[in-house]
Order: structure tokens, then C-alpha cells, then sequence
């Protein structure tokens, strides 16, 4: 049985795209077949985080037209095997996903892959509800930061009400608090929420905390998912919390200011 | 910043901790919003409707809440009668 883990957040801005594509690849590393889906109907980004943009002919709407078949929409990631991408489409139409068409799809999905990943996109409205309704696991990336925050909670009271599994009275999606854009130096200051903070108001178990860092934005600009960058922070915090995820355990890291030394400080590392 | 000015600064709660209050108080002012049965405001309606019968009210002087006690489920009705 395929596992559907959606990656959700309420607020948008807070890293879903990010995570969804360093997630998926620590997956499929692990040498499971997983697939991601870009649940952002017009503002189709996976892609380029991936770095698979130009690769792009048939999209998810497509599928669940018809217009193409799942085959010919899947784009096979280049870098790790195993991995694929399934983009969102860029009508403007905001109804073009329907739960049928996504239901059928992502059964036909389940016969091949062992994970798939549902990238969602901002709101609480129907796109978001869209991406989340038939997940088994539910990640919620929270900025530690209060709009953040308080829409994370809110984001749990639908998929605590409005997902599949509940409405059918089955086990609830398991949920799975994911920090992101974590500053220490700004915690330890007083100036931002802290782990600990975030964790007792949400109330949910911790996956990982991932550090602000400039390698995101690199990795970004160069179409590869961060947790390939095995010498960044970030992409060391996200393989951590890949191995969680799997359900082995990792002690936290980067959680704490780091005092650089005079060289390291001397050469800007 | 003058010596005053960094007593009183070190003794006003950080940002984060302001943060922190306000976050728990709207997260569990909503909870308990998004608990409550679909049937409540419309019960809540018609229970000012049965008052506003009998004496002249206003909506805002009903108050009224369901609030979950362990297992038990409690509705407070709050009503401020005019003067005579
Ligand atoms: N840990 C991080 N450190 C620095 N920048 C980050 C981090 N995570 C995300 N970002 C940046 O935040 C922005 C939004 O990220 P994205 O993944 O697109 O968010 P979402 O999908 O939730 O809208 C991007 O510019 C991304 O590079
Ligand atoms: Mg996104």
C-alpha cells in the first residue's frame, strides 16, 4: 500500500515547495519509489525547485482530463532514482481539480509508488483541502512565527475534520510538526518563538527543525533539492528528518547559537 | 540608552514570550470554536428569540457557551435582565 504524505502549512511562504522536494528525494534515496505531486493549481513551482522545468509537457489537470495519461505526465527525477515529478498545471482555473479525478489518479498512482507526496498550496480553501483529503500523513511546516503558527493550528482542525479519514471515522492522519526558517541566535535573543514554544502550542510530535539558511535559497536557484547538499545545515537537518520520518531515531541538531571561531568569522563561513 | 532605560527594558517580557501568550490564547479560543456542534448557533439564536418573548434583551446581554469539563459537556446560559 502506498503511503500519501501531505506537506501543509496554511500560511503560504513557509517552505512546503522546499520541503516537499527534499522529503520526496531523501525518500526515494531511501530506496523507496515515491512520487511528488504539485497540488499548486497556476503557480506550478515544484518544477523549478526540482529542476525539471523544462521537462514539463503534460500536467496532473491533464491526467485527470484525460488529455494524457499518467505516464506520459510522470517526469522522472535525473538525479536520484526511483523519484518522480508530477506538476501542477497553470490554468487559471481554480475548480480544475476535482476529488474524483484526484482520487483516481492517486489510486492509479498507489499501484507503482510506495510513497506520494502531495505539495499544497497555501489557504485553508479548497486547494489545500484538495491536497490533504486522502493523505495517511500529514507534514505541517510552521515558521516560528505567529500567522504561522496560528494557521498550522488551523490547518489541523481540517485535517482533523475535513480529511477522508475523517469523515469515514477511520484512524486519523498522522501529524507531524516540521520547523522551518529556524533562527537560534534570534530565539536565544528573545526575538523569535522558540522549539519548545511552537511544539506545546501546536501539540504535535516534532519531525525535524530546519535552520535558516543561505543554501536553500542556492539550492533553489540551481533546481536541486537542499538535502543534496550534504554540507548545509539545511540539507543535513531535512535527511534527519527523512530518517524520523521512517520512524528511526535522530537527536535534534542546530538547535543551538553556534559561537564561530576566529577564522571562521575571518573567512565570512 | 540611558542606566534607567536598560532596568526597565531587561524587565519587560521578550518579544517571544508576548508571542508565545497571545498565540495560546487565540489557538484555544479557536479550538474550542471549531469543537463546538454545528447546531450551536442556531440554538443560540432561538434561545434569544424564547427570552426576547418575555423581556426585552439584547442580543449581546445572552451570552452563551458550551464549555467541555473532562467529560462532560456544560451549557452556560448568561442572561442580563434589565432594569426595572
Ligand atoms: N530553511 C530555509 N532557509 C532559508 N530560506 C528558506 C528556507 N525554507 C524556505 N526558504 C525560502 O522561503 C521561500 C518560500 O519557500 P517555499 O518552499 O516556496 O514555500 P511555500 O511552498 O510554503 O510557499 C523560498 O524563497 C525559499 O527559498
Ligand atoms: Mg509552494
Amino acid at each position: 500500500m502506498a503511503k500519501i504524505i501531505v506537506v501543509t502549512s496554511g500560511k503560504g511562504g513557509v517552505g512546503k515547495t522546499t520541503s516537499s522536494a527534499a522529503l520526496g528525494t531523501g525518500i526515494a534515496l531511501k530506496g523507496h519509489k515515491t512520487v511528488i505531486i504539485d497540488f499548486d493549481v497556476g503557480l506550478r513551482n515544484l518544477d523549478l525547485i526540482m529542476g525539471c522545468e523544462r521537462r514539463v509537457v503534460y500536467d496532473f489537470v491533464n491526467v485527470i482530463n484525460k488529455e494524457a495519461t499518467l505516464n506520459q505526465a510522470l517526469i522522472k527525477d535525473k538525479r536520484t532514482d526511483g523519484l518522480y515529478i508530477l506538476p501542477a498545471s497553470q490554468t487559471r482555473d481554480k475548480d480544475a481539480l476535482t476529488l474524483e479525478g484526484v482520487d483516481a489518479v492517486l489510486k492509479e498512482l498507489a499501484e507503482e509508488f510506495d510513497y506520494i507526496i502531495c505539495d499544497s498550496p497555501a489557504g485553508i480553501e479548497r486547494g489545500a483541502q484538495m491536497a490533504l483529503y486522502f493523505a495517511d500523513v500529514a507534514v505541517v511546516v510552521t515558521n516560528p512565527e505567529v500567522s504561522s503558527v496560528r494557521d498550522s493550528d488551523r490547518i489541523l482542525g481540517i485535517l482533523q475534520s475535513k480529511s477522508r479519514r475523517a469523515e469515514r471515522g477511520d484512524a486519523p492522519i498522522e501529524e507531524h510538526l516540521l520547523i522551518t526558517r529556524y533562527h537560534p541566535e534570534r530565539v536565544s535573543a528573545g526575538e523569535m518563538l522558540s522549539v519548545e514554544d511552537v511544539e506545546e502550542i501546536l501539540a504535535i510530535p516534532l519531525i525535524g527543525v530546519i535552520p535558516e539558511s543561505e543554501s536553500v535559497l542556492k539550492a533553489s536557484n540551481q533546481g536541486t533539492p537542499v538535502i543534496l547538499e550534504t554540507e548545509s545545515e539545511a540539507g543535513l537537518a531535512y535527511t534527519d528528518a527523512v530518517d524520523r520520518l521512517m520512524g528511526e531515531e535522530r537527536p535534534m541538531r542546530f538547535l543551538d547559537v553556534q559561537r564561530k571561531g576566529f577564522f571562521k568569522r575571518l573567512l565570512g563561513g | 540608552m540611558g542606566i534607567f532605560d536598560y532596568f526597565k527594558s531587561k524587565s519587560q517580557p521578550s518579544s517571544a514570550s508576548v508571542a508565545k501568550d497571545r498565540l495560546q490564547i487565540i489557538v484555544a479560543h479557536e479550538r474550542s470554536k471549531r469543537q463546538q456542534p454545528d447546531y450551536l448557533p442556531q440554538m443560540q439564536q432561538e434561545i434569544i428569540d424564547v427570552i426576547r418573548k418575555y423581556v426585552q434583551v439584547d442580543s449581546k446581554d445572552v451570552q452563551i457557551q458550551l464549555e467541555n469539563i473532562e467529560d462532560c459537556s456544560v451549557l452556560e446560559l448568561n442572561v442580563t435582565l434589565p432594569d426595572q
